[in-house]
């Protein structure tokens, strides 16, 4: 078999793995399941714009939210339904995406990552403000015919959606860009590369799957309040596993996302005062011993026993 | 070598940082097929103009414009696709990626757009043709200073520029990578491409330039063949200061 | 004139917190998101001796402002310096020390939780007194000045002395100030723990006013940043009318929208400064 289809045989194999989780699985695991297919969407997302580009979000909550509450409006207050908000709420979210990339996107990561560090806190004080003011504060509730396998299923849906969009990027012009972009913006811009609109465009994507995710999740929670869906946490969480993982390949995010949610489950169950303390000692323990992610640790090992 | 059509024209172009003038007032056209040396003492605004010609930076007043199309206001990566490629003073070459992918880099943006096979195909033989193609699937890592400086200029190369420019692409070789070096922009120049280059080595100056522009604190002061700006009072006064 | 004075009030100490995160990010070049932590910790302090043995914030600040300093010379010597010293590129240290300082950040938080999880609630110098006109609490009113006092030595000592100018100097380009023979390392070093207890200064002052809680510091963190950015990097004058800016700015907005709506308005004020003056309210276009 040829080397390059390595990648996608073994991809397919783990997918199908995958599809049949809920069929052996036990209410407890699906719980944990879904959490893996929902972070390993959004980490992947995540990493593919900035693992080439060293940019780092904080926006994933803010998306992640725009998603949940969006359908949650949509269907308390104005009755549309599931599917369409499924559809409507993740180009929303890119549009704010795009806005937000041209804004700051020209400039250097540090105003980048200080737009998006308090962007969902933003949004939710701007929406629990609208809410209050505007629209009544009554309860917002996705209700649903879905079981934990429905959502389950549709997440890994994203997910191949998102590693086939990856697998696209690593061998198409705009991947290619990012990749020089990250390695030296101003030999970017010197070879053609119209920077900024190739940042925009994969942050846009991001936003687009972040989204996404916040709505096929709402029904998890049936009733959504602003303050739990814009969770700034959650944007931590998302960059702490990508980069656990390794946020330079494709497969990376996963092999982080997997055993951190192990044990962030084990935590907030057993110390459930003590997970901020943990989530600064996770990112500690990144930047100072495993810069590269797990990703990283793999390759280097895999071409020592090659060697 | 020239035609005499005119392909690049720098216009009247000042540019100004703070209140420093680096490039005041200065005009000078290039023609197709023709190599252009801007030379001048250090800090006399030779490399202000190639940033200018390639959009890394923007002109306080004039123009720059490529035959009936003006570059000065565009961005960088505009003015790239249009057709002027270059070579950094400090070389850049981009270490995460292999050496065949940062040719392809010149190309699959640039001027002349190629990708897949095609773009691939192509760098093997711009690397073969400088002398790279026995470091071709090492990693960027192991090049030596030359053959950096040989990668910089297949990436210019690979977009197949209208107008390429060198900046100091010449300096920092030792005697013998010098003469490589030199022969491999005359070869450019033979097959009649459109190069300006900022350079200090005369013998280069010499050999590859078919005309010069001289500078000095920002302004012009000759122009003319080698052997003329290299004899001209004002310029050897440039150079070696009043005695 | 409400808005005006109360607005200025607040903005004597975000102009100090300011001053302290321009200082670590334009002569460390550490771009420090646990600032906000370093004024919760303040603040805890002043809150906690207060409440338990009726220690006066203006004591605290004479004991806790050293700590910091120590507690900060600490964490660049122990944590971030290695950083430094392993970066290839500023863009690289960049991105280290924005993940390094988050972590710091969460640590911190999580060990404040854990001593005291609610809000940090005692009165202070509440009582109200009338300036220009207009009523406000004299614990606003000590804050302002004791910041101003405090920005204004720092400034002096930057502007008119040796090891200001030292610290001036590396922060215009470092490798320069190394080769005239000033130890780059040992200013960043205390230049950094200077910013952090200038934080826990201004910590120490804002519990005296306004209510915080173990896990507030962040959105103190984005509005020093926005403050830096809009003042533009390394200029202090830029700071201080950044600071008015977002000080009235918000008054503005608590007092005639909604209370909530502070960060709303604090968002809305960096968009126009990324989107207009990137490079700061004085700073020159650079390229």
């Amino acid at each position: 078999m040829e080397a390059r289809w390595v990648g996608p045989v073994v991809g397919a194999v783990l997918f199908i793995v995958a599809a049949l989780v809920p069929y052996v699985a036990d209410g407890y695991w699906m719980s944990i399941a879904v959490t893996i297919a929902m972070y390993t969407a959004l980490a992947t997302s995540w990493a593919l714009f900035s693992g080439p580009t060293h940019y780092i979000s904080l926006a994933s909550g803010a998306f992640f939210g725009i998603g949940g509450y969006l359908v949650a409006t949509a269907m308390s207050d104005y009755q549309l339904s599931f599917w369409l908000m499924l559809f409507i709420a993740p180009i929303v979210s890119a549009v704010v995406a795009a806005l937000i990339g041209f804004a700051t996107l020209r400039l250097s990561g540090v105003y980048f990552v200080i737009f998006t560090l308090g962007l969902a806190e933003m949004i939710r004080n701007l929406v629990s403000w609208v809410q209050n003011n505007f629209l009544g504060s009554r309860g917002l509730y996705v209700l649903t015919d879905f079981t934990e396998d429905h959502i389950y299923w549709m997440l890994l849906a994203v997910c191949l959606a998102i590693f086939l969009f990856g697998w696209w990027l690593s061998r198409n012009r705009l991947g290619f860009a990012l990749k020089i972009i990250g390695n030296d913006e101003e030999v970017a811009k010197h070879v053609g590369i119209n920077t900024a609109l190739s940042k925009v465009i994969l942050f846009t994507t991001t936003g687009f799957f972040g989204a996404l995710v916040g709505v096929i999740i709402a029904p998890r929670y049936s009733y959504i309040e602003p303050n739990q869906v814009f969770s700034p946490e959650l944007s931590f969480l998302v960059v702490i596993m990508a980069l656990l993982g390794g946020a330079h390949r494709l497969w990376g995010p996963l092999v982080g996302v997997i055993p951190f949610t192990l044990i962030w489950e084990a935590i907030t169950i057993s110390f459930p005062n003590s997970t901020t303390l943990f989530l600064g000692i996770a990112f500690l323990l990144i930047v100072y011993f495993i810069p590269n992610g797990f990703a990283g640790l793999i390759e280097k090992y895999w071409s020592r026993m090659r060697a | 070598m020239t035609t005499g059509r005119t392909l690049l024209q720098v216009k009247d172009v000042t540019k100004r940082f703070g209140g420093l003038v680096a490039v005041n007032n200065v005009s000078f056209d290039v023609k197709e097929h023709e190599v252009l040396g801007l030379i001048g003492p250090n800090g006399s605004g030779k490399t202000t103009i190639m940033n200018l010609i390639s959009g890394a930076l923007k002109v306080t007043g004039g123009t720059i414009s490529m035959q009936s199309r003006r570059l000065s206001t565009l961005p960088a990566h505009q003015i790239s696709r249009a057709g002027v490629a270059r070579t950094f003073q400090l070389v850049r070459i981009l270490p995460g990626l292999s050496i065949i992918e940062n040719v392809m880099a010149g190309s699959a943006f640039g001027h002349h757009r190629q990708w897949g096979h095609q773009a691939w195909h192509q760098a093997e033989e711009l690397l073969e043709r400088l002398g790279l193609d026995e470091q071709m699937h090492q990693p960027t890592s192991t090049l030596t200073y030359i053959d950096q400086k040989r990668l910089e200029l297949a990436r210019a190369l690979a977009g197949e520029p209208r107008v390429l420019l060198l900046d100091e692409w010449l300096a920092g070789l030792n005697p013998t990578e010098l003469q490589i070096g030199i022969d491999l922009v005359s070869q450019l120049r033979k097959e009649g491409r459109t190069i300006i280059l900022v350079e200090h080595v005369m013998d280069a100056i010499r050999s590859l330039c078919d005309r010069c522009v001289v500078m000095n604190s920002g302004t012009k002061i000759a122009e003319g063949t080698p052997s003329q700006v290299l004899s001209d009072k004002d310029v050897i006064q440039a150079y070696l200061g009043d005695e | 004139m409400d808005i005006f004075v109360s607005g200025l009030l607040l903005a004597g100490t975000y102009a100090l917190i300011a001053m302290g995160l321009n200082l670590q990010y334009g002569v460390a070049r550490i771009m420090n998101l646990a600032n906000g932590e370093m004024i919760v910790l303040g603040a805890l302090a002043a809150f906690w001796s207060f409440t338990a043995y009726q220690i006066s914030p203006l004591v605290t600040l004479l004991v806790a402002v050293p700590l910091s300093f120590f507690g900060n010379w600490l964490i660049y010597k122990i944590l971030l310096r290695p950083l430094v010293r392993r970066a290839k590129s500023q863009g690289q240290l960049e991105v280290d020390s924005i993940l390094a300082t988050f972590g710091i950040s969460f640590a911190l938080v999580g060990i404040m939780v854990s001593i005291h999880g609610a809000y940090f609630t005692y009165s202070f110098l509440a009582n109200p007194i009338e300036i220009l006109g207009t009523t406000v609490a004299q614990n606003r009113l000590v804050a302002f000045l004791i910041a101003v006092v405090i920005g204004a030595c720092l400034f002096l000592w930057l502007r008119h002395t040796r090891s200001g100018t030292a610290v001036r100097a590396v922060a215009v380009n470092a490798e320069s100030a190394r080769l005239v023979g000033i130890n780059v390392d040992r200013v960043s070093a205390l230049t950094f723990a200077l910013g952090g207890a200038i934080a826990t200064a201004g910590g120490v002052l804002i519990s005296t006013f306004i209510t915080l809680d173990a896990s507030i510091g962040v959105i103190f963190t984005m509005k020093a940043l926005i403050i830096v950015i809009m003042g533009g990097v390394g200029d202090i004058r830029g700071a201080i009318i950044a600071a008015l800016i977002l000080g009235i700015v918000e008054t503005a907005v608590a007092t005639l929208v909604d209370p909530g709506l502070t960060l709303v308005a604090a968002y809305f004020i960096f968009l126009l400064v990324l989107l207009f003056r990137p490079q700061g309210l004085f700073g020159r276009r650079s390229v």
